[in-house]
């Protein structure tokens, strides 16, 4: 007997995977603040991806006799850098750059996690504690420290940032799919299916992960955020993207020693790390209102 | 409690041997060699081999971790490849840099977060809740150097009422006002973020709080609106807040780094970062095991807060 489209839809919208409409229209209606920062974000999505066919200056052509000119310049609506680079195309360029390591990032950090979690919480015994005590380790530690002596490991670069903070990062999903998992494999659902003798992998994906999705998705918006932010860190520290590849935290790097002169210089990157992940977080807040009423009602 | 406090003591243990070895393991296998980076270009095979050995880099790996590890069970972290120096008290100065800032953006962080969460819990949806939400997710949204930058600007550059750099002034007296002056642009801007959250989970919790009978109870007795909001309402929501508050020490030990780094603050995170890029191993792990101790111990004391903060909570 095949299943209908609608009674699909139906079972989906009952396990958290398919958005209500009414509630998000509903829900946009009310939060037109994540309305904007939703347009905000796909215009940096679409810049980004559109920028090797935007007309705009080459983001590494130097011209020297233009060096630090301020914005409102013509033919540079932002100025230059102490290069006489475009800093509108090292901008647009540079979203690019971001907007890649940070879902890069927190993708690593949500495979790594979600599966360590899931095997943490649904397998007793030594594996729950190999997964534990390995997530206290890399929690006992700050961060950022630790994604810097990975980075210095790996040699500095792109790639190499992401990678590090993708690995610092997964302790939060860990703990996020644990907890989830452990009272999961408690119910009369799982223990059926157990009953039935379905073997653990169908069990895992059938019956577990779908239950997963909604509160890891929430997590993951709001963590592109974060990891926007630590890539930045680890590229203002010279540890990030090298140059002359256009990067916001290595533009504010490299720009801070002409902060007095020309503060736009420095102003400009920060702005755009700084708008992008307030959109991120707007989005994130507004999706989680949607996929956990819960949380919205408190 | 002292059967738990000892379990949790032996515990921290494995964590920092854990983490030892983690940073051990991502040290070694970089590419690039301390003899190589000391020596430069121009060095021979035959002086690059006997600095090797002078540093004990010829040894295998196991041998190194072990040598180091016993080391540092009699309180000897060993010594810094470029400086020569013992690395504890030269780590340990440092680190007395890094727990004044982070110390100082703690303490900012908490008592402003819990005073405007509070403050924004007795008067949900007005004008100051509004405006601390929007604060939050500023605080949440901005990279801390680049903050630091725009308050170094605004505050030393152009108005010129503070410090722009330093831990003391380079000439005169190093005495608590001219540290004090260099200390408050670095400490609001490592606190900026952590005051928002520690804000909006204290109004969360107050808002939970406030909601139950006894807190109805307490004002139906007639007793004032700051007793009840204080005595009766803050205090039983102080254990979320104290786990948020032991949480931030990471964050601030960690995000320390960038903002030592903005304001040239002589602390330990610098000078990890010098340290790992010129592979000076011993200085690293020293410091790392040093931070990591201070952070587990963090944790255990948040840990022990909670049996102090609500009787209810027992460790067997």
């Amino acid at each position: 007997m095949s299943v209908t489209p609608a009674a699909a839809s139906t079972s989906a919208r009952r396990l958290g995977l398919a958005p209500r409409p009414h509630a998000v229209a509903r829900l946009a209606r009310r939060n037109r603040l994540a309305v904007l920062a939703a347009l905000v974000l796909t215009g940096a999505v679409v810049a980004a991806g559109l920028a090797p066919w935007l007309p705009l200056l080459p983001p590494n052509a130097v011209d020297t006799p233009n060096r630090l000119q301020a914005p409102l310049t013509p033919g540079h609506p932002l100025g230059t850098d102490e290069f006489g680079r475009d800093l509108l195309s090292r901008l647009v360029w540079g979203a690019r750059v971001s907007l890649l390591a940070g879902v890069s990032a927190a993708a690593l950090s949500l495979l790594i996690g979600v599966a360590l979690g899931v095997l943490g919480g649904y397998y007793r015994g030594g594996v729950e504690t190999a997964v534990m005590r390995t997530t206290d380790v890399l929690m006992a530690f700050p961060y950022i420290l630790l994604a810097i002596a990975i980075v210095a490991g790996l040699g500095p670069g792109l790639r190499n940032a992401m990678v590090a903070v993708g690995i610092v990062g997964f302790p939060l999903y860990t703990r996020l799919a644990r907890g989830l998992v452990l009272s999961l494999r408690e119910r009369e659902f799982v223990e059926a299916a157990r009953a039935l003798g379905s073997p653990d992998r169908r069990i895992l994906a059938r019956h577990v992960l779908p239950h997963l999705v909604s509160p890891v998705v929430v997590a993951f918006s709001l963590d592109v955020g974060v990891k926007i932010l630590a890539t930045a860190g680890l590229s203002f520290l010279g540890l990030g993207t090298q140059p002359p590849t256009a990067d916001w935290g290595a533009m504010i790097a490299t720009g801070r020693q002409f902060v007095v002169l020309s503060p736009h210089v420095v102003l400009l990157p920060g702005l755009a790390i700084f708008v992008t992940t307030l959109a991120l977080n707007v989005v994130g807040d507004a999706l989680r209102d949607v996929l956990d009423p819960r949380a919205a009602a408190r | 409690m002292t059967r738990y406090l000892v379990r949790r003591l032996l515990h921290l243990v494995p964590v920092l041997l854990g983490v030892s070895i983690v940073v051990f393991v991502v040290l070694q296998l970089a590419p690039g060699d301390p003899a190589a980076i000391m020596l430069g270009a121009e060095a021979t095979e035959a002086e690059l081999g006997r600095l090797r050995a002078e540093l004990g880099l010829t040894e295998p790996l196991p041998v190194q971790y072990v040598r180091w590890l016993a080391l540092v069970a009699q309180g000897d972290l060993g010594r810094s490849f470029w400086t020569k120096r013992p690395v504890l008290p030269e780590g340990l100065e440092r680190f007395q840099a890094t727990l004044i800032l982070t110390g100082t953006g703690l303490v900012l962080s908490t008592i402003f977060g819990m005073a405007l969460g509070v403050a924004s819990a007795t008067r949900p949806n007005s004008l100051l809740d509004r405006v601390s939400a929007v604060a939050s997710l500023f605080g949440a949204s901005m990279p801390v150097f680049w903050l630091g930058l725009v308050l170094m600007v605004v505050f030393a550059l152009s108005l010129r009422w503070l410090p722009a750099s330093g831990m003391y002034a380079p000439y005169g007296a190093r005495g608590p006002a001219d540290l004090l002056a260099h200390l408050v642009l670095p400490s609001v801007t490592i606190a900026a973020a952590s005051t928002t959250l520690v804000a909006r989970l204290t109004r969360s919790t107050m808002l939970d709080v406030l909601g139950q009978d006894y807190i109805r109870t307490a004002r139906a007795k007639g007793l004032g609106e700051r007793r009840v909001v204080v005595r009766h309402g803050l205090t039983n929501a102080l254990v979320p807040i104290v786990t948020v508050v032991g949480v931030q020490v990471g964050y601030l030990l960690g995000g320390a780094v960038l903002t030592e780094t903005v304001f040239a603050w002589p602390g330990v995170g610098t000078l990890m970062l010098h340290a790992i890029l010129q592979r000076d191993y011993p200085l690293v792990q020293g410091c790392v095991l040093v931070v990591a101790l201070t952070f587990v111990l963090v944790n255990l004391v948040v840990d022990l807060l909670y049996a102090w903060l609500d009787p209810r909570i027992r460790y067997d």
